[in-house]
């Protein structure tokens, strides 16, 4: 870097830069300013369902059906004026927000591998939910079951991280495959009585998505957003420099914990439409992208969410119309974007680790 | 004066490897304490001892009259670690965002106001890199960032600065600028402790020196320790010349 030709290019190519950055401020602003009305509009959509059978509240909901039967006339589709097909578009809509949010932070922490780890936790979960509720017949949420595992596991990598003093050591991947086999066994113990759809919650399924899966995404979006929003500082802070951030007596171990705690409950969100297999994928891909173009931190996080919304909406779009699982269409969209990213940055490809 | 930093019996160890042994030594406000020893001597560790990344064994350690269990003033110490350690060349952080971490300490959860900013465009301007502050920082050349770290600490209000090998891989010409920042901060009251492995630099320029290796083998003003035999009794036999030109 100290090299004189490249500093001297560097520097005039940044000296272009300062005309055209504010324009693309103000575009990713807008962009940005988008995402939020449109995460707005689907949280009132998911609320509206939630209360039709309400009296006096089903106009709101009485309106979204009407629209989505117009939006399938001027296509020419039959998809939106099925209401799962809305609550599974919410869904993904939030998860292609949180999950580069908290992507950014876990990436440059290189804390990619525990997305993947608690991933499998929350599968884990899953299994344990079904079994529970077959046995049981209490009907418990899978989905409230797979997120209690996924905290617990993330306490666990925690513990794991404080005592091996790394985020992608062996004790985390043995915990990975850990807890995809003990998931394994209880799926095959519990198949004969459960006959769970297995399938959809490994590789993502556009109508696995419940009503209650879809109300607890819009709970989990809305804590996670404000969660950052508030500890932003901190977790910037950390995640640049941990020894400094130590020195200057930020409590480094509660912030970590909080980080990891967020993805596990990112995950769970996400593992309804993405897949078990999948999820890291738009915890990582958005923000490999947007890092490889972005100046900033800041810049970085507003892109990777970009990124991560038309990663979904061109999924969704290419899921439907070619029939193929949303967990894979989604993260061969998001993988083209980074491929376009590379290519318009012109830099090197940005070395990131997942340790 | 006050004391910045008070080790007493301090002793550390790596599992059974002994790597600060009974050191006791004291950092008085503005000092500029050159901190040096061989390659493994535990020069780092009784800095992170020091700075509280690392808990002793035994002895105790005080940062500004309180106890290092109980510091939470982390706001009055920078930190500027060692350049391998960094992750200034893969995350995409702009100078700007790296100075304004300094803040952090004073708003916790609340924004940045116009004030902090003020504040961080001074310590910009007082290191030198202020028409540097929007570029990334993976863009800056070593000696530059390495200015951004202590601007950081400026911003800070830090009162002692702490460097470990700041200037490994920056060209002399950057060195002699970086350390006559240094130099100016001091005169400005700052108190520094600096690693370095080039002994002249340190000789040069520190007003006092702690020569280390595992034991304390020498702590004083730079003209006894130059006029003493404790660099060949910490080095052995290959000490390298001293430069001392005050």
């Amino acid at each position: 870097m100290t090299n004189d030709t490249t500093e001297s290019t560097e520097y005039s190519r940044s000296r272009q830069l300062t005309g055209g950055r504010s324009l693309r401020r103000t575009g990713e602003l807008i962009g940005i300013g988008v995402v939020a009305l449109l995460s707005i509009v689907m949280i009132l959509f998911v609320v509206s369902y939630r209360l039709q059978a309400y009296p006096g509240t089903g106009v709101l909901y009485e309106t979204f059906v009407l629209f989505g039967q117009l939006l399938d006339q001027i296509l020419g589709t039959n998809v939106f004026k099925h209401p799962f097909m809305w609550l599974s578009l919410a869904t993904a809509l939030l998860v292609g927000i949180v999950a580069p949010l908290v992507g950014s932070f876990l990436v440059h922490r290189e804390m990619a591998l525990i997305g993947e780890t608690l991933a499998h936790t929350a599968f884990a979960g899953v299994a344990i939910g079904f079994l529970f509720d077959t046995t049981t017949g209490w009907g418990t949420s899978v989905m409230l079951s797979a997120l209690v595992v996924a905290i617990l596991g993330a306490l666990a990598v925690q513990w794991l991280a404080e005592r091996t003093n790394a985020y992608g050591d062996v004790p985390i991947a043995i915990m990975l495959t850990g807890s995809f086999a003990v998931a394994t066994l209880i799926i095959s113990y519990g198949r004969g009585f459960t006959g769970i759809n297995i399938e959809g919650y490994l590789f993502g399924n556009l109508s696995i998505v419940t009503p209650e899966g879809a109300q607890l995404m819009v709970l989990l979006t809305i804590v996670v957003v404000a969660v950052v929003a508030y500890t932003y500082k901190q977790l910037l802070f950390i995640t640049f420099d941990e020894q400094a951030a130590r020195v200057a007596q930020l409590n480094v171990t509660r912030y970590n914990g909080l980080l990891i705690v967020m993805t596990a409950i990112v995950v769970v969100g996400a593992m309804q439409i993405l897949g078990v297999i999948l999820v890291a994928g738009m915890l990582v891909i958005p923000v490999a992208a947007a890092s490889q173009v972005a100046n900033s931190f800041r810049e970085t996080l507003y892109l990777s969410i970009l990124f991560g919304q038309v990663s979904v909406v061109g999924g969704f779009a290419l899921s439907i119309y070619g029939s193929f699982p949303s967990g894979g269409s989604i993260v061969v969209v998001s993988i083209i974007i980074y491929l376009l990213a590379i290519a318009a940055s012109g830099r090197a490809v940005t070395s990131l680790s997942t340790h | 004066m006050t004391i910045v930093a008070q080790l007493e019996n301090v002793t550390f160890a790596y599992r059974d490897q002994l790597a600060v042994e009974d050191v006791t030594l004291s950092v008085k406000e503005g000092d500029f304490l050159g901190l040096i020893g061989p390659n493994g001597s535990g020069k780092t560790t009784l800095l992170h001892l020091m700075l509280g990344l690392l808990t002793p064994n035994r002895g105790s350690i005080k940062l500004f009259g309180q106890s290092i269990a109980s510091f939470d003033e982390g706001e009055r110490i920078g930190y500027v670690p060692q350049q391998a350690t960094d992750k200034g060349t893969t995350m995409p952080v702009t100078v700007r965002e790296v100075v304004t971490m300094g803040r952090f300490a004073h708003t916790e959860h609340a924004r940045v106001t116009s004030e902090d900013r003020g504040i961080v465009n001074d310590a910009l301007e007082t290191v030198g890199i202020r028409a540097l502050a929007g570029r990334q920082l993976s863009q800056l050349s070593g000696g530059q960032r390495q200015r951004a770290y202590i601007a950081r600490a400026l911003a800070s209000d830090a009162e002692l600065l702490a460097l470990d090998e700041p200037t490994v891989g920056v060209d002399a010409e950057s060195r002699d600028m970086f350390y006559d920042l240094l130099d100016n901060l001091n005169a400005d009251g700052m108190t520094i402790i600096l690693i370095e492995h080039d002994i002249g630099v340190v000789t040069d320029r520190a007003n006092r020196i702690a020569c280390i290796n595992t034991n304390l083998y020498h702590h004083s003003d730079t003209e006894s320790f130059v006029e003493s035999d404790a660099l060949a009794e910490a080095y052995g036999s290959t000490g390298r010349i001293v430069h001392h030109d005050h």
